[in-house]
């Protein structure tokens, strides 16, 4: 979930080779949104009849529709009519090598230890398409393809299972859902597709990362994960090292659909630009993701480790459909400087003995505001529905915010609903009390947010774990003296 | 070891040390009483460089070197530590993690290599069952829901693995029982040895019934009235504080 021209162009010239009707030139359209750009990007993506219907139908309730203004959010007006809906504005100064890029981003990736070819691509720098991993690419997806498990761009997913994508695409999150979602239906660029068929354990975490056509997707991006009766897969999304993102706006969907006895964990690490330390610039990420639990006995695991961004508004979901099916949500949310976070999930239990557990990790610095927002909702066709909520909130310095709204709507008598908060303080008395036994404050900074956070990491699989211990530090530095 | 030389230091403008100066050769181990709000855990927050103190006049030098000039990291990692009167709670934090943590940083500076998990499980295990505690407060969060004894033992526990060679005590004694003041009676007493100070922090004379202290000094408004040896204690512990000040007073 990520972008920089230069890709997005590397994927259209693929698209190209593939036969398309494309001509590089005219693939930037002018900034602008109506049916007819619509039409037109549903025509250089070749899609089908059903495809076009649903982003025009989406398209046209969009216009009724207001942006949200209820989160605890401060945002500048966004001038919708002032971005270009496909193959995003080219960009005009982006650095020709690593030498021009910003020295304080590139000592970012040396503490994150990523790999010197990696830079390069985080940075936006120019580089090939053929990347060296392209060899792991194809043995990646030759042992996909012998289970059976379809994980490719969402565009190649119209075009080769198209009764797929019709029979799952907003069965979950609607066309009309929200603001951001119905805009995102209307002019989704492209994201990924994963089915997994019944009773197939996908052997591997699937990662965007690996995906390296369509790693960089731009602003409109769409998912959809489809685990079929007793499926299992892993999905990772995000690269753990800072992106430099030319997108101000991002709203993306993302579908989850677990049928009888499947099993989805989806892990994201977001750590776009959170803008600098006057909150000058930032990616604005406004996300919509939602998983159904649709058959008995299944499972949907949200974790986000959430850092980056000046705007975050986003409340991955479950709904509980299924009898006996578990919805979960970890989070950490880190707003530091003048990054504003307004996170959380929703929890809607339908069927019966349907649970969920919320552990919401927020941390404030800076004048960074952090938000928790839930909903606990238990439906009258919910008996023995249980659900357990925790949100923290740990504040660094006096100048940020913590605001906690749990709403609960609970219509079954024999529910069980737990709620725990608390809000603390990054005491002196906890700085003082390491730096006495000879650690330095950095470090004890860094060994207290981790504490602070680790009901969440351990849901994280291993590595990210660890990227997402480094990522958290390299973003709070200086939060504290 | 240590010199403080006519030390004063307030919070905020509440003045609280007026001159207070005492030597401490390594290898002694002093006791200093006094009344509440004496000074005596201002005595200790200062020397560890706690935030919030000033100090107005006055120097405190710790083997040769200005200790007023280093950040608390750099005091503990020259070898000072401070048991603290109320431990901190720090949730989610391993209390073997920051243990190795605190221990590494105290050998680096000492230019021993770092102890590997493997070292560092033999020697805490020993340093345990000193202290009499079970391995399982190992995988716990620094002292998260221990009990104020749990917390005291913790802090001996931390000191005998640290092994400094200045240690402070702020009324390590408070909330113990007569048990579990005899556990970290042993802890402290184990670490004694000529290489060593000891500067323990106390209200009550009990304490020193099992570490027998060289030397005993009453603090009381700020500055240190009287100076003897353990006889001093046990004459506090039966006439209180006041005659010293009044001693003070006329001489």
């Amino acid at each position: 979930m990520s972008s920089s021209q230069h890709d997005l162009d590397a994927l259209v010239a693929q698209k190209y080779r593939h036969g398309f009707v494309t001509d590089i030139e005219s693939d930037t359209v002018p900034p602008g949104l109506d049916e007819d750009v619509i039409r037109l990007i549903s025509r250089k993506k070749g899609e089908p009849q059903f495809m076009l219907d649903w982003r025009l139908k989406a398209y046209r309730h969009w216009l009724t529709m207001r942006a949200p203004d209820w989160a605890q959010l401060r945002i500048s007006p966004i001038d919708y009519q002032a971005i270009s809906y496909y193959s995003a504005p080219k960009k005009k100064d982006g650095p020709k090598s690593l030498d021009e890029v910003d020295p304080k981003l590139l000592a970012t990736y040396e503490k994150l230890g990523v790999p010197l070819h990696e830079r390069a691509r985080l940075a936006g720098v120019a580089v090939d398409a053929v990347f060296d991993s392209v060899s792991v690419a194809t043995t990646f997806k030759d042992k996909l393809a012998s289970v059976g498990v379809i994980f490719c761009p969402f565009s190649d997913a119209v075009r080769d299972h198209p009764s797929l994508v019709e029979r799952y695409l907003g069965s979950v999150v609607p066309a009309t859902d929200n603001f951001f979602a119905a805009l995102n239906s209307a002019v989704f660029s492209d994201g990924s597709f994963v089915y997994v068929p019944k009773g197939v354990r996908c052997p591997m975490e699937l990662s965007t990362y690996f995906r390296i056509n369509a790693a960089n997707t731009g602003q409109f991006e769409r998912t959809l994960i489809v685990a079929d009766e007793g499926a299992y897969v892993s999905y990772l999304e995000g690269c753990t090292a800072p992106m430099r993102d030319e997108n101000q706006l991002h709203a993306a969907v993302v579908e989850l659909v677990a049928e009888r006895d499947a099993q989805i964990k989806y892990s994201t690490v977001q750590n776009w630009y959170p803008g600098d330390e006057n909150g000058v610039g930032g990616i604005y990420n406004f996300v919509t993701k939602r998983g159904e639990c649709r058959g008995a006995d299944s499972r949907i695991s949200w974790t986000q480790v959430e850092t980056g961004s000046a705007i975050t508004w986003k409340y991955p979901s479950c709904v509980l459909l299924g009898e006996n099916s578990v919805g979960e949500f970890y989070s950490v949310a880190l707003a530091n400087h003048y990054q504003q976070a307004d996170t959380g999930t929703k929890m809607i239990h339908i069927g019966r003995n349907t649970r969920s557990t919320i552990v919401s990790k927020g941390i404030s610095a800076g004048r960074g505001q952090n938000t928790y927002r839930g909903l606990v909702k238990i439906l009258p066709s919910a008996e023995g529905a249980r659900n357990y909520t925790q949100c923290d909130s740990l504040l660094m310095g006096d100048r940020c915010g913590a605001h906690t709204f749990p709403y609960m709507e609970i219509k079954h008598p024999s529910a069980v609903v737990e709620h725990e908060a608390t809000t603390s303080k990054i005491a002196d008395d906890q700085l003082f009390y390491c730096r006495s036994r000879g650690i330095s404050e950095e470090d004890a900074v860094n060994m207290i947010v981790n504490g602070f956070c680790k009901a969440v990491f351990k849901e994280l699989p291993m590595e990210f774990a660890v990227e997402a211990q480094n990522l958290l530090s390299v973003s709070l530095e200086g939060a504290v003296g | 070891m240590l010199s403080i030389q006519n030390l004063h230091a307030c919070i905020g403008d509440r003045k609280i040390l007026k001159g207070l100066s005492l030597e401490v050769r390594a290898g002694e181990v002093h006791a200093i009483m006094g009344p509440n709000g004496s000074g005596k855990s201002t005595l200790a927050s200062v020397l560890a460089g706690r935030a919030g103190y000033e100090v107005t006049e006055g120097r405190v030098l710790y083997l040769g070197q200005d200790l007023l000039a280093l950040e608390p990291e750099e005091r503990a990692r020259a070898g000072l530590f401070l048991a603290f009167q109320y431990p901190v709670e720090i949730p989610g934090v391993n209390n073997a993690y920051l243990l190795k943590a605190a221990l590494n940083a105290v050998r680096r500076q000492r230019g021993l290599p770092e102890l590997d998990a493997f070292d560092f499980l033999a020697l805490i295990r020993g340093k345990m069952k000193l202290m009499q505690m079970d391995e399982s407060f190992l995988n716990r969060g620094v002292n998260e829901g221990f009990s104020g004894g749990e917390k005291k033992r913790n802090e001996i526990l931390q000191m005998a693995v640290i092994e400094p060679r200045l240690a402070l005590l702020d009324e390590t004694d408070s909330g113990l029982d007569i048990d579990a003041l005899r556990v970290v009676a042993n802890g402290v007493n184990s670490l004694r040895g000529p290489e060593r100070a000891i500067v323990m922090v106390t209200h009550y004379q009990r304490l020193l019934d099992y570490i027998e202290p060289d030397f005993v000094h009453v603090l009381s408004d700020g500055q240190i009235l009287k100076s003897g040896d353990k006889s001093l204690a046990l004459e506090l512990e039966r006439r209180g504080y006041d005659w010293v000040r009044q001693e003070a007073r006329v001489a």
